[in-house]
């Protein structure tokens, strides 16, 4: 089987789902001639035209406003906000138009769209281009929340969002573009050429929305994560020596409770791990959730570990970002709880 | 087609609304505008009537003295395939896409009989059939919304137009420049219809636009505009047919800014201090819309006191007919409060 690079199954994905459906069409700020910025659509423009991959001007709310249009009228609109960080202008069209459509016409129109954006740090960019928006989009009803974490899933998972009938913000650890990113920035990362769930199948296939996948089983502990802090929980658990249960959400919202509430209830430990700030973020909703559902099965307080509620800073990126050691301390603590 | 270079030909803006003769409307047709007009009249009058009797929460814009922009802007498009969209003043918009106005008022009542079935009220609502895609709360989003039903349309290689309303508030709004350059930099078939009613809630256009005169906002993109009389509805329908055409033709979008006036507040809880009563006044008795078609019909015997009394008999039954149905139409069901959330919508709550 094929391996792949993220940035060619995210790729694949869309190039399969343009091939199946000439509903779906392709574009954001450098995306066409220039194959977007890190490359996610090279190659698409010339292959399906320019009707169908284009470039857009540097309007986020008029690319996001547009793609609505489309959607209500039928189309598959795939766009790309070029960093996450540049989504906020778009913010009106996201949380009031793609998310409330349906709602507000009783289901007479839907908004069949994805709004793929690159999320988090850890490649110097500083507070605009590092930042982990999610819990922005988690907490707007009418709206899909994805985050894959490995090429495999992200093709799975892109081309479910492409066909699926609501709209999906669908974030990309552009820390992950390469390899499984585990927090040790000072050694090379292994390419997904060497990596099992670098294994891309070609043509298509589906990764369902709302379903999380236990990565690493374990007895001690369950960890709570996606994106790049699964691989830096992974590394935390082989540090430490932690039997760690490690799930990967993969899809935040909606969130695949049973998977979570049956390691719970066997472990009686959670805890929760992502690079956004922690003053309401998603850690926050898992945490509730744990505590509901597990209250009587928890051995220990439910931990979170995050970045800071500072803005992402750029020399101080690696203090900033919650890696391994940090992840590895919270184990540490909650199995002495 | 994102390819596709802006508009060369230099924009045409015009204050001049060159007039096509009156003979260009028959005298059936002059009597179809006037009862559509007259019947958004109506039914916005007894919707105010029904919002001071507490049958309808919340907010309630109305339309009053706007009447001749969408029906005469409607006889220019086909309803079958164009698509219609607007601001959070709505009423009207929905009348003259052919919409039945018991489920008009019947979402003003939050009634399940409404066309959102409650969900959306006065400034929400929708209809797939008549393709008329909202009712926009957020002033100026059905902007690039609009945009994009013309892209798709084009996409498909359908040759109908998107008409995308919206008003001299949301004139002044980023999200509306930015879909007007995409618009022009695709060629896009949407004419931007800007209701200037020279007011955006209390603030007068002169005290919000560094350009009044909103016809030439679309000119640094390319995009030809004309202002025009909307308290005329024939000169509308002209002006409209002009702009159509260009989208139809594949020139791109077009700007038409209708000069008109709300009579009434810009909502229900508007005190009015931002202009006199002498002004609202002047409008009422110098422009009406429906008074000048009225007056015009009468002078060449286009209609005659028989027939605009059966006229005006059929909108107030017809609109009775729809203030009936909004207050006897059940409640929505408890349940409709979790549907329509997302495609298979059951959150936790909800279990």
């Amino acid at each position: 089987m094929p391996r792949r690079t993220m940035v060619e199954a995210i790729r694949d994905a869309m190039d399969v789902s343009m091939q199946r459906d000439d509903n779906v069409v392709v574009f954001g700020e450098d995306v066409g001639y220039f194959g977007g910025v890190f490359r996610c659509t090279q190659g698409l423009q010339r292959k399906f035209g320019s009707s169908r991959c284009f470039d857009a001007p540097i309007s986020e709310l008029g690319i996001v406003g547009t793609a609505v249009g489309m959607a209500a009228y039928g189309l598959r609109p795939c766009v790309e906000i070029q960093f996450a960080d540049y989504m906020y202008p778009a913010y009106d069209q996201i949380v009031s138009e793609a998310a409330r459509l349906r709602y507000r016409s009783a289901g007479q129109f839907t908004v069949p769209m994805v709004v793929r954006m690159p999320t988090g740090g850890g490649i110097f960019g500083g507070q605009t281009h590092s930042q982990s928006p999610e819990a922005l989009f988690t907490h707007v009803s009418g709206l899909k929340t994805v985050v894959p974490s490995n090429p495999y899933d992200a093709k799975g998972l892109l081309i479910a969002a492409i066909e699926d009938n609501d709209p999906v913000i669908f974030l990309e650890p552009k820390r992950l573009y390469n390899g499984p990113f585990d927090g040790h920035h000072d050694k090379p990362v292994t390419p997904w050429a060497r990596h099992a769930l670098g294994e891309v199948p070609e043509g298509h296939y589906t990764v369902p929305l709302g379903k999380a996948v236990v990565r690493r089983p374990g007895t001690a502990v369950t960890v709570l994560a996606y994106g790049t802090m699964v691989y830096v929980s992974e590394a935390a658990a082989a540090e430490t020596g932690i039997d760690a249960e490690i799930i990967d959400l993969r899809t935040l919202v909606p969130y695949d409770l049973d998977t979570i509430v049956a390691s719970v209830r066997k472990t009686g430990r959670c805890v929760v791990v992502h690079e956004a700030t922690l003053t309401s973020g998603f850690g926050a909703e898992l945490s509730a959730l744990v505590q509901e559902t597990c209250f009587y099965h928890l051995e220990a307080p439910v931990m979170r570990v995050t970045g800071w509620d500072t803005p992402y800073p750029h020399a101080q990126e690696w203090d900033y970002f919650p890696g391994p050691d940090r992840v590895g301390r919270t184990l540490k603590a909650v199995m002495e709880a | 087609m994102a390819k596709a270079a802006a508009a060369k030909s230099k924009p045409s803006v015009s204050a001049e609304s060159p007039r096509t003769g009156d003979n260009s409307v028959t005298p059936e047709q002059l009597r179809q505008f006037y009862r559509d007009m007259l019947l958004i009249r109506r039914f916005e009058e007894r919707a105010g009537q029904l919002y001071g009797m507490g049958l309808i929460g919340g907010f309630c814009h109305l339309y009053i003295g706007q009447e001749a922009v969408v029906v005469g802007m409607q006889s220019t498009i086909d309803s079958s395939k164009d698509a219609v969209l607007t601001s959070y003043r709505d009423h009207g918009h929905m009348l003259a896409c052919g919409m039945d106005p018991r489920g008009v008022m019947a979402e003003l009542t939050g009634r399940s009989g409404g066309y959102s079935r409650g969900k959306g009220g006065s400034m929400h609502m929708f209809s797939k059939e008549r393709n008329f895609y909202g009712g926009h709360g957020i002033v100026g989003a059905q902007v690039p919304i609009g945009t994009g039903l013309a892209f798709a349309r084009k996409y498909r290689g359908e040759n109908s137009v998107s008409l995308t309303y919206f008003g001299d508030g949301s004139a002044n709004q980023g999200q509306v420049y930015e879909a007007m350059n995409m618009a022009a930099l695709w060629k896009l078939p949407v004419v931007y219809i800007i209701e200037n009613n020279k007011y955006g809630m209390g603030t007068s256009v002169e005290r919000a636009s560094a350009v009044v005169d909103l016809y030439k906002h679309g000119q640094s993109f390319g995009i030809p505009g004309e202002q025009v009389d909307g308290m005329d509805v024939i000169a509308v329908k002209a002006a409209g047919e002009r702009a159509v055409e260009h989208g139809r033709a594949g020139k791109g979008p077009y700007v038409l800014e209708m000069l008109t006036y709300r009579y009434r507040g810009h909502s229900m809880s508007d005190p009015g201090k931002y202009r006199s009563k002498e002004e609202v006044e002047k409008m009422r008795g110098e422009r009406d819309p429906i008074e000048r078609l009225k007056k015009r019909m009468t002078e060449t015997k286009a209609i005659d006191e028989a027939r605009l009394k059966a006229l005006d008999a059929e909108v107030r039954r017809i609109v009775a007919d729809a203030a009936e149905f909004a207050t006897t139409s059940p409640e929505p069901d408890p349940k409709e409060l979790w549907t329509d959330v997302l495609v298979e919508s059951k959150p936790a709550q909800a279990a």
